[in-house]
């Protein structure tokens, strides 16, 4: 519970705001651009979320449930663009297909200046470059359901005359939905909050409002306050899908064995492998081909022997808050199941909002209340004992996990708790009844069915963090540089070729433990 | 559970103790919106010539300002390095810097690029100019930044998102110089004459132009160093508008002691260095910038651009408009 109530500390700030609220820059805002903003929003989230979840939800069932060439190839592979920075492969998309890159030049110089080809810097491109960047969360999670899902019902189903087509959207969807609502309510937050790739694309949205007001109009109070509203719709969301499945209970009868894969046959077999390649070459092969270029251009200028030292920190800090974050969320979910009533199950949910905000308004609400602390303390140590310390907070790493947990709770919460449904409440008492209680029953029931969730929460977590910035940015003690920071300094002055080689390593490093992980959870 | 307390206390203990091992040789910290390659190659010559230490941290402007606002008094920042003349203003404005009373700095830096409360002082000077494809559009039909919003520039101009500040401080300059009405007036119809939706950074307006998408646009000079260097041979070239007129805007990259530098003096010292001879051929050079100190020659390759006019209004405008100058930009419907 002190968990969650720290990950409102934030909120609480942000809240605050309201407390002066700026109505001219609202009415500014609203006189000029406002209504096109929210429209945009509007379409970007839509887009974004029916892009993924048709592609994510739809190769996970292929990998997940089907039989097909390199099925077990693409299976894994396909998660690799969640490695990929949305801001990056923003910037290598336009590089490659704008007006100015390499395709659109080779076209007007085959077929004459006249050739037509979409506008690549609107809606469609940004949806499209999205929608390639998050569908692993939907993909990764709904795999997770429909491998967890067990032959049985899907048995019962064809034996009552559905066909595996029926079956699919009578019996394996509706099961997997806390899956796959976990997975796009990460979609929905990342894509709120997404500031790199809308303005790579000059895409303007909700999040350009909020930046708009901190860094033009140097109002963080306005900013503060856009971006609280963002939260609450956020919340509303998520309240309302919660509402919706509240009287659907997803537990199974028992855990019943792996359930045999549907064989796909004649060209519908290599229909499937081709539209795995072809997600798999848009983005991942394509952009990482292009950034290799880049980076071979640029590596005898750019590689230094620090390149090591903010390889390494990106990972400690990767790896320290991954298991940190999951631990926690653990927690959060084993309470949330613990106690069944409404205000546990507010205040889960709030806990994960932080995913939603911009990370640099969250890096904000973050700093505020803890630098407030660090004063606090260094003036407590000053008046009390005469002490001189230095930032006690600040000076550490300790503020950059605290503020990473605080960003990515959610997406350490959301695959744990998709696989709490998995523990029915038959495994308790058939447990208790065997006399296995508290600690016991975590570790040697639960943890096993759990397992799935929790290397999915590893890896996002991992992968989020090793990508994040702006928190980075804010809170990193002297010294502490990661790739992250030095994508930062390049693409800040726009050097975004020279930021390849950073971007690469951050991809590479990125996919190690994705790798690893599929593996391991691909065994059990 | 004792043992929990005792391993915990020891952990604390430990975090204490490394948080406090700063602060013992001369030390400079250094808080900068301007970019690790850009500075610390000076900060490595400054130590290796007077001993002091100088560590440092770099963020966007806006996070780096908050940062200092929320740390108060017990900051470790002695100095605030960033870009654009806005942001300085700023910062000023906030009150997390002081003012500084320096016979060289006054003497170094020309009064219009510092600011008229000794606040902050700028550094290095960029232009933001018109840049011209070298195959389409001939010199002579160009004159000044208002003038690219005439007919003949229909469907040919090519600008960056008014939502980066250069631009913001651009506008700002304009509305200093010609009131409100008619710069809305200049805005509008540089919108009405864009070749395609602006672009994120003025890399792509310049590719965009060389790939024929446009003919015209407006870069800060060093961007334009920047393509030159990768290929000499192209077909872009500088052009330094408003000469008969009010100049060719420019602006700073800067700094300010912060208000409560623990190490002022040294602050001071440093940025007096930073004015003079060899440091600012090092600051400038490093980023195709041309010295604030004018008594100094810039780089023979940036001086290959040619001499200009540069406006004379002093940059604190910038600051000052430019809240006015986004609430113009977002009516005349410049994305």
């Amino acid at each position: 519970m002190i968990v969650a109530l720290l990950v409102l500390v934030p909120l609480a700030v942000l809240a605050f705001a309201w407390a002066e609220p700026a109505w001219e820059i609202w009415a500014h805002l609203r006189e000029t651009i406002l209504n096109r903003l929210i429209l945009n929003t509007i379409t970007l989230i839509l887009g974004v979320l029916t892009g993924t979840l048709l592609i994510g939800v739809s190769l996970a069932w292929l990998t997940g449930a089907c039989e097909f060439p390199g099925r077990q190839f693409f299976s894994w592979t396909l998660l690799l663009p969640l490695a990929m920075p949305t801001y990056v492969l923003a910037f290598v998309t336009l590089g490659i297909f704008d007006f100015a890159g390499p395709v659109q030049t080779s076209l007007r110089q085959w077929f004459g200046s006249e050739v037509w080809f979409p506008n690549m810097r609107s809606a469609g491109g940004v949806i499209m470059v999205m929608t390639l960047a998050l569908y692993p969360y939907v993909y990764l999670l709904s795999r997770n359901a429909f491998q967890t899902q067990g032959k049985r019902a899907l048995e019962a189903a064809q034996s009552l005359g559905c066909s595996p087509t029926k079956g699919f959207f009578k019996v394996a969807l509706p099961m997997a939905r806390p899956w796959i609502a976990g997975g796009a309510s990460l979609v929905l937050m990342e894509a709120l909050a997404d500031f790199g790739a809308v303005s790579i694309f000059n895409y303007d949205t909700f999040t350009t409002a909020i930046y708009k007001a901190w860094f033009g109009f140097f109002s963080l109070p306005a900013a503060a306050q856009l971006a609280s509203l963002l939260v609450a719709v956020v919340f509303v969301l998520i309240v309302v899908e919660q509402h919706l499945r509240q009287r659907m209970r997803f537990t199974q009868s028992r855990i019943s064995p792996q359930a045999e894969r549907f064989h796909l046959i004649g060209s519908l077999r290599w229909l499937a492998s081709g539209y795995c390649f072809s997600v798999l070459a848009i983005a991942f092969l394509l952009p990482v081909f292009q950034l290799l270029r880049w980076t071979l251009f640029i590596f005898h200028e750019e590689f230094d022997d620090r390149y090591l030292e903010r390889l390494s920190h990106s990972m400690i800090l990767g790896l320290i808050s991954a298991a940190l974050i999951v631990f926690v969320a653990l927690l959060l979910a084993y309470s949330s199941r613990r106690h069944q009533d409404r205000w546990t199950h507010l205040l889960i949910r709030t806990a994960t909002l932080g995913y939603a905000l911009p990370g640099t308004v969250l890096a904000i609400g973050i700093f505020i209340p803890l630098a407030w602390l660090d004063n606090w303390m260094i003036d407590f140590m000053r008046n009390n004992f005469n002490i001189e310390i230095s930032h006690f907070l600040k000076g550490t790493i300790l503020i950059m996990l605290i503020a990473y947990m605080i960003r990515f709770m959610a997406a350490g919460f959301k695959p744990i708790d998709g696989a709490m449904h998995r523990v029915t409440n038959n495994i308790d008492e058939a447990s208790r009844l065997m006399g296995l209680r508290g600690v016991n029953l975590l570790l040697k029931v639960h943890l096993p069915i759990l397992r799935g969730g929790i290397f999915t929460a590893l890896t996002l977590v991992f992968v989020d963090v090793m990508k994040e910035m702006p928190i980075t940015l804010m809170t990193r003690p002297f010294g502490w540089d990661t790739l992250a920071v030095k994508i930062f300094e390049l693409t800040s002055e726009g050097e975004w070729e020279r930021a390849a080689l950073p971007a690469l390593t951050l991809v590479l490093s990125g996919l190690l433990p994705i790798v690893l992980l599929m593996r391991q959870a691909d065994k059990t | 559970m004792k043992q929990m307390q005792r391993l915990v206390s020891t952990f604390l203990f430990l975090l204490v103790l490394s948080a406090s091992t700063f602060a013992l040789a001369e030390e400079i910290v250094v808080y900068s919106a301007r970019n690790e390659q850009l500075i610390k190659p000076l900060f490595d010559a400054y130590t290796t010539e007077t001993g002091t230490k100088i560590t440092f941290i770099t963020d966007k402007e806006g996070p780096l300002l908050q940062r200092l606002k929320s740390e108060g008094k017990n900051t470790q920042a002695d100095l605030l390095i960033t870009v654009d003349a806005g942001n300085l203003w700023h910062a000023a404005r906030e009150g997390v810097l002081q003012s500084v009373q320096s016979d060289i700095l006054q003497q170094n830096i020309p009064e219009q690029y510092r600011d008229p409360g000794d606040m902050w002082f700028g550094l290095s000077l960029r232009a933001r100019t018109i840049v011209y494809s070298t195959e389409r559009v001939k010199p002579t039909d160009l004159s000044s930044y208002e003038a690219l919003g005439e007919p003949q520039w229909k469907d040919r101009l090519v600008l960056r998102t008014s939502k980066k500040v250069y631009n913001q401080s651009l506008v700002a300059m304009l509305l200093a110089e010609y009131g409100e009405q008619e710069t809305e007036k200049i805005v509008r119809s540089w919108v009405n004459n864009l070749a395609t939706d602006p672009f994120s950074n003025d890399t792509k307006v310049m590719e965009a132009i060389l790939a024929g998408q446009g003919d015209v646009g407006i870069v800060n000079t060093y961007y334009y160093g920047r393509l030159l260097k990768k290929n000499p041979d192209i077909k872009l070239s500088l052009y330094w508008p408003n000469q008969e007129s009010g100049g060719v805007h420019v602006n700073v990259s800067g700094a300010g002691v912060t208000r409560y530098a623990k190490n002022p003096e040294a602050a001071i010292r440093f940025l007096e260095w930073l004015s003079s001879d060899k440091a600012q051929n090092l600051f400038a050079d490093a980023n195709m910038e041309y010295p604030v100190n004018l008594t100094i020659a810039p780089h023979a390759y940036v001086a290959a651009w040619g001499d200009f006019k540069a406006s004379e209004k002093n940059l604190a405008i910038a600051g000052q408009l430019q809240e006015a100058a986004i609430r113009l930009m977002d009516r005349a419907g410049y994305r």
